[in-house]
Order: C-alpha cells, then sequence, then structure tokens
C-alpha cells in the first residue's frame, strides 16, 4: 500500500518536471495542483501508516490479552490442586471373600490378641463386605504448615479417626516436624495407606506386633541428613492408645519410636530402602478377654515393659526406572517383640476360672519374633502378580511360678505360617481389581484356613502422591 | 577403622557449596539451567528421559537431592503431582516449597494448549491447567528461559548479571536456531500423524502437524486393542503419515498399527537424552526434525 503510494507519487513527481512549454501562470497553478495532492496524498499515507500501527498494536494487545487469560486459566487450574480449597479423596474398598474357616474364630495362636480386630488384617467376614472406606482432606494451612485428616468409614457404620495431623512445610536444616494422630513412620509399609498395599490384607507380622498399624497420637520428628545418600531419623513420643500399648493413665509419653532409613539408587534402574526402628512401651494394664483350659472365660492383662525392634529393607526395579511396562518389588520386614511385665488372669463374669474375682498374678516374659517377605512383579502394563510368605515365632513364655499355663492356652507356643498369592489389573492409577488366595495356620495346628479375595480399591478425588 | 572412617566420610561428604543447587524434575529443564547458568549452577535431573515424567517414584535419591537444591525447577501444570509434592514435604527444605522463589514452574510463563474446559477423569488424565509437554516447542525455551534467568537473578542475586549475560547469549542463539528448524520443517506442515501419548500439541502448534487420532483412549490410559482397531479403521480415511511416539513409551501399540497400516513409527527424544543423538537442548529438537523428516521420505 505504502510503496504502491509512493509509486504513484514519484511518476507525479516526473509529471511534474516536464519541460516548460505552457506559461508561467499556467505552470505556477500546475505546480500548486500537483503541491496540493502530493499534500493529500501523504496525509492518507500518514493515516493509513496510524491505522496500520493501531492495528498491529491491537493485536498485540489482543495476543496478549489471550496470553494472559490462559495462564489464568492456568493458575486458577493450580489452585485447584494446592491452593486454598482443600485437596478431597475418597478411597473405596471392598471384597468378597471365601474362607474354609468361620472368620469370627480368627486367633493368633500363641500371640497377644491385637486390640480390636480391625478392616485391614485378615478376613473379618465371609461374601461380600465393605472394606474401609477412607476420606482424606489436606490443604497447606499457612506458608509453614500443612493439615490431613483421614477418616475411615468401617462396614460397621462407624467413623474412625485414622489420622488427623498437622506438619511443618520445609522448617529447615531438614526438619519436619509433625503433631496430631498419624500412622508412625517405624518400618516400611506402616505408613503406606492400605490402598496402596500390594496384597488385600496386612502381613501377619503387623498384625501380631502392632495391631496390623501402628498409630501414634503425639509428635514427630525427623531429620533428615545432608548427604547426597539419603539418610533420614525419626523420634515419636505419644500417647499410647493403640497396641502394643494400652491403658496407662501418665502425663508425657507413653509411647515411644525412634527409627533410621537409609536409601539410594543403583544405576537408574534399580532403587533400594532399608531402616531399622524400635518401639519402647509400658502399658499399664493391656488385656484380652481368653478362655481357660476347660474353656472358662477369662480377662487376662499384662503390665511391664514392652519393647519392638523392626528391621525392614524394599527394593524396586524397572527397567530404565520406567515402572511403567516392567517392574519388581521386593519388600521384608522382620519384627521382634521382648515384653517383661506382670501378668494377671481373671475370671470373667463370674466363670470361677483362673482363681476366681481376685485371680492370679504372677511375673511373664515372652520374646517373639516374625517376618514377612514379598514380590510383587508387573509382567506387562497394568497386570501384576505377587506371593507373600507370612511367619511368626511366638517362643515359650517364660511364667512366674504361681500362673498355670493351661489357664493360658492363647500363650501356648505356637508358629502361624501363612503363603498369599496374588494377581491384580489397574485400568488406571486410581482403580485396581485383584484377586487372592492365602492359606493361613495362624490358628493353630491342623486348622487352616483357605481365603479366598476378589477386592476393589478405587480412589477418586484430589489424590496425594505416594510415599516411595 | 581408620579407613571406614574415611570412607564413611568420603560417602556422606557435603556436596560442594560453590554453585548454585538446581534440582529439575525433567532434563529439559535441567539442560535449559545449564545453558543460561553455566558454571555458576550445579543441575540435576530427578527423571531421565526414558522415564515416564507423570509415574515417578518418591526415591530416597530424590528426597535427599531435594534436601540441599536452592532452586526446584519444575514443569507445573501437575505434570509432577504424583510424586513431587512428597519430595518437596519429606526434603524438610524450606527453599524449595511452593510459593517460595526456589520452586519455579515452568508452565506459568508459557501460552497453555489444550487447557480443558471440564474436569472429569473419565476423560482421563486431564491436567486442569492444560497439556503440561510444553518442552516439545523450541519458541517455549524463550519464554521458560526467560523467566528463568529473572528466577536465577532473584535467587542468587551475586550473579544476576551473568544470569542475565547466559540468557542473552542462549536467547541469541536460540532464535537463529528455531529459523533454522522451521526452514527444514516447511515440509511437515499440514502433515496428519497419529501419536501414542497426547505429548505432542505443542510441537504440532509449531510445525502446523496435524493429530488425526492417539493410540492412548484417553490421555494417561493404555492403549487397548479395540481402540487401535479403531485408530487403524479411521486410518483409511484420515491418512496420517506417520505414529509418533515419545521414548519412553512402549513400544508395542505403536508397533503393532504400524504392522498393521504400513505406516512409519518415529521415536522422537521428547527431551534431553531421549535418543542417543538428543545430547543437548539443540541437538533435541535437530534430532526431532531430522526423524520427522526422514519418515516423510
Amino acid at each position: 500500500m505504502k510503496h504502491a503510494s509512493i509509486g504513484v507519487l514519484a511518476a507525479l513527481g516526473a509529471l511534474a518536471s516536464l519541460p516548460a512549454s505552457a506559461a508561467d501562470a499556467d505552470l505556477k497553478a500546475l505546480r500548486e495542483e500537483i503541491a496540493q495532492m502530493k499534500n493529500a496524498y501523504e496525509q492518507r499515507i500518514n493515516a493509513l501508516e496510524r491505522r496500520l500501527v493501531q492495528a498491529e498494536g491491537t493485536l498485540v494487545q489482543a495476543k496478549a490479552a489471550a496470553e494472559t487469560s490462559a495462564k489464568q486459566v492456568a493458575r486458577a487450574g493450580d489452585g485447584k490442586a494446592t491452593g486454598f480449597n482443600p485437596e478431597i479423596g475418597l478411597n473405596l474398598q471392598g471384597a468378597l471373600t471365601k474362607t474354609t474357616l468361620d472368620p469370627a474364630t480368627w486367633t493368633m495362636q500363641g500371640f497377644v490378641p491385637p486390640g480390636e480386630p480391625d478392616e485391614i488384617g485378615p478376613p473379618r467376614r465371609r461374601g461380600f463386605t465393605a472394606q474401609e472406606t477412607e476420606l482424606t482432606v489436606s490443604a497447606n494451612v499457612d506458608p509453614n504448615f500443612r493439615g490431613y485428616l483421614n477418616l475411615a468409614l468401617t462396614p460397621g457404620n462407624t467413623v474412625e479417626l485414622e489420622e488427623a495431623y498437622f506438619q511443618t512445610l520445609g522448617l529447615g536444616a531438614g526438619l519436619t516436624v509433625k503433631g496430631g494422630r498419624f500412622l508412625s513412620g517405624i518400618g516400611y509399609q506402616n505408613e503406606i495407606h492400605p490402598h496402596a498395599w500390594d496384597f488385600a490384607d496386612a502381613p501377619l507380622a503387623y498384625t501380631a506386633f502392632v495391631g496390623n498399624k501402628l498409630t501414634t497420637e503425639g509428635v514427630q520428628v525427623k531429620w533428615l541428613a545432608p548427604t547426597e545418600t539419603y539418610l533420614e531419623f525419626g523420634l515419636e513420643g505419644g500417647r499410647d492408645n493403640s497396641f502394643p500399648g494400652g491403658a496407662r493413665n501418665k502425663s508425657g509419653t507413653g509411647i515411644g519410636a525412634a527409627f533410621a532409613h537409609v536409601g539410594g539408587d543403583v544405576g537408574p534402574s534399580n532403587t533400594w530402602r532399608a531402616g531399622l526402628s524400635y518401639i519402647a512401651t509400658r502399658p499399664g494394664g493391656r488385656s484380652y478377654e481368653g478362655v481357660d483350659g476347660a474353656g472358662l472365660a477369662t480377662t487376662v492383662s499384662f503390665a511391664g515393659d514392652s519393647r519392638t525392634a523392626v528391621a525392614d529393607f524394599v527394593w524396586k526395579w524397572a527397567p530404565n526406572g520406567n515402572a511403567k511396562e516392567r517392574s519388581f518389588k521386593l519388600q521384608g520386614e522382620y519384627f521382634r517383640r521382648t515384653e517383661d511385665g506382670r501378668l494377671m488372669c481373671a475370671e470373667r463374669d463370674t466363670s470361677g476360672a483362673c482363681g476366681g474375682a481376685a485371680g492370679i498374678t504372677d511375673s511373664y516374659r515372652s520374646a517373639q519374633s516374625g517376618f514377612y517377605l514379598q514380590g510383587v512383579y508387573q509382567f506387562m502394563p497394568r497386570w501384576r502378580v505377587g506371593y507373600r510368605h507370612d511367619r511368626l515365632d511366638s517362643g515359650t513364655p517364660g511364667f512366674g511360678p504361681t500362673l498355670v499355663a493351661t489357664d493360658l492356652p492363647q500363650l501356648a507356643p505356637f508358629k502361624p505360617t501363612r503363603n498369599t498369592v496374588m494377581v491384580d489389573f489397574a485400568s488406571s492409577e486410581f482403580a485396581r481389581l485383584r484377586f487372592q488366595v492365602a492359606r493361613d495356620t495362624s490358628r493353630g495346628a491342623g486348622r487352616t484356613d483357605n481365603q479366598v479375595w476378589l477386592q476393589y480399591v478405587m480412589s477418586l478425588g484430589a489424590h496425594g502422591a505416594h510415599k516411595f | 577403622m581408620r579407613r571406614i572412617l574415611l570412607a564413611l566420610v568420603a560417602v556422606l561428604a557435603l556436596p560442594a557449596q560453590a554453585a548454585l543447587n538446581v534440582l529439575a524434575t525433567v532434563p529439559e529443564w535441567a539442560a535449559l539451567a545449564q545453558e543460561i547458568g553455566g558454571d555458576r549452577v550445579r543441575v540435576a535431573s530427578a527423571t531421565t528421559a526414558l522415564q515416564d515424567p507423570h509415574h515417578i517414584d518418591a526415591r530416597p535419591s530424590l528426597i535427599a537431592r531435594a534436601r540441599n537444591a536452592d532452586l526446584l525447577l519444575a514443569t507445573g501444570a501437575e505434570l509432577e503431582v504424583g510424586w513431587l509434592p512428597v519430595v518437596q514435604r519429606e526434603s524438610g527444605n524450606p527453599r524449595i516449597q511452593s510459593g517460595q522463589p526456589g520452586y519455579f514452574e515452568a508452565a506459568g510463563a508459557v501460552r497453555m494448549l489444550d487447557v480443558p474446559a471440564r474436569l472429569d477423569r473419565a476423560d482421563g488424565d486431564v491436567h486442569a491447567a492444560g497439556n503440561p509437554h510444553i518442552q516439545t516447542d523450541p519458541r517455549n525455551m524463550l519464554v521458560v528461559g526467560e523467566a528463568l534467568s529473572v528466577r536465577l537473578a532473584q535467587v542468587d542475586p551475586a550473579n544476576a548479571a551473568a544470569y542475565r549475560a547466559g540468557y542473552a547469549a542462549f536467547a541469541g542463539r536460540w532464535r537463529a536456531q528455531i529459523k533454522r528448524w522451521e526452514a527444514q520443517a516447511a515440509p511437515l506442515k499440514g502433515v496428519a500423524v497419529v501419536s501414542q501419548h497426547k505429548a505432542w500439541v505443542y510441537l504440532y502448534d509449531w510445525l502446523g502437524m496435524r493429530e488425526v487420532a492417539t493410540l492412548e483412549p484417553k490421555p494417561g490410559i493404555e492403549p487397548s486393542l479395540a481402540h487401535l482397531a479403531k485408530v487403524r479403521e479411521q486410518a483409511v480415511h484420515n491418512r496420517p503419515r506417520m505414529v509418533i511416539r515419545a521414548a519412553y513409551n512402549s513400544a508395542r501399540p505403536a508397533e503393532w498399527l504400524a504392522t498393521e497400516t504400513r505406516l512409519p513409527v518415529v521415536v522422537l527424544p521428547f527431551t534431553v537424552g531421549g535418543t542417543p543423538e538428543a545430547r543437548d537442548l539443540s541437538a533435541l529438537f535437530d534430532d526431532t526434525v531430522a526423524r520427522l523428516l526422514k519418515a516423510l521420505q
């Protein structure tokens, strides 16, 4: 446009410089006319240039506006995940179970029953059952704290406060402090929620030694060493309201735990983590309801020191660290618990067992151990197979002279074992269907239970990132 | 005993404090930080090009690295949502928490594509902020690089001038290279392609290519045989010229479609290190363009 106008002007200019043959007045008039035309064209060109600049400006503005709005959308999206609105998630878990023995008769021979049974241990019901439904709410409280809540809705229509804690966000110097009720940092599987487990139920060692999971109600301090190798130390103190603690009315800490974890990579394909943990508590009257040798109802309670040591190890392999196609995970934990104190056996409901209402009290010592080892192999996208071996050793308890072993048949020595095989299919990372069979000898010699599980695990809503 | 102690000290030795410690979630931002920061930064990438950046374990080694990082470079747009929050929290490092200057999201600097109108997991693994694979368009490296150089200067003010100069030098080189790639890639304009994952919208937007189908039925959902058969049927009508997958994607779905339709499979590096040729940022696009052109022949 501009070039064309200049061309026209140039032509006019050439015309204007034609040799003068007309009169001076004519020439003057002609020159004036040309000057006017020149002026007019220049004005038009200027106007056109202004319009062009304006148009370009509008375009840039429109582009900028589009980009800003896109960024605003992006920021709004970020806000959904990490901002002011809490992340809300729901985990649905249910199963169809078939057992050869009645789940109500389940007991772990040789071991003190680990408190009230819950949904994440051995099968509790046959047939269809909704397991725990977990509702989680979490958000950053302010730049320094994060809050987390996990409610378990049980098939018995009760709501359990699984976890409710605050956590510091980057306190500095590698320190993290947690307060409230939370899954203890001991061992490996303890901090992992059941929906992320590789099997439908907890390992037997977890059931026997910490009642499927150890929950601390108190404070946790963790320190991550400033080293290239992962090295983490943790201390916990809290009230002992969960197994193996219990029933002590005391200010300060009723249960203490300490743990150390070390981990690293071997090439891009292998990752490992190992740890040692220690749990110390002093139950004041941890009791269970049993029967004596004659089948009469008893109440047995323990008061004394309970100390548990845990060694854990996990190794994960995936070709080039890409677990989408194939991967393998080997995981094992070893527990050893020693208890030293006094055991009281008394009648329950005037049954007349264990010396009646007064009961019998004497010294009690035990050293019990157990481990599980499991391997899970993902052989193609979405499909995994796994095998788990559980083995426990109750040891032989040392009773004081007035306690009679036949009054305490639950504590008669035994070595429970269980073998479990599972195969699962994940339609996405949020939905998993699992088939699992197990052969469980926990109840004692000659009382083997064959268990079949068909389980679903569905996660919806905001789904927090998983731990290693 | 003394030798054991020495070995222990060596293993646990503190990292050198001289350079700024930068931890990038993915190799492309590590490479970009290296281009801009030069020897003033010590850069590590949490993942390699052969790993799926959506699905990474919050490995102990990553937490240990995050503990000492001065600057954490992430893509953002929820790409790392499945693992980075755990790494940040467990690190106990206040510098790299979200909202701090030491936490940088590349997506914040870029015009996002594929921003979903609705958020429903029935649509697969959708990201509210838009498609997070922004590194496949080299023009984004300029805007991200500029924002990154500003951030580097903010975190490490002593070297601010060096970061500005580093970016200016990079941007000059990069603009010339973009012109060269655009000239080379001219024959790719309007070419119809099938991709495995919706990982290339920014690349297609840059080169004017057309995605006519994806092998994943929904983003992040593994390709099924039924869906692949549908893609094969559609290919009769929409006539794609090639099947494109990233180096980290499973090879089987693309190969199945390739044998069924006689289409060439193009394995693109996706990020630095995805192919032997893609050693650095400019080699990444050299190789990407070369591989696409080769498939056209």
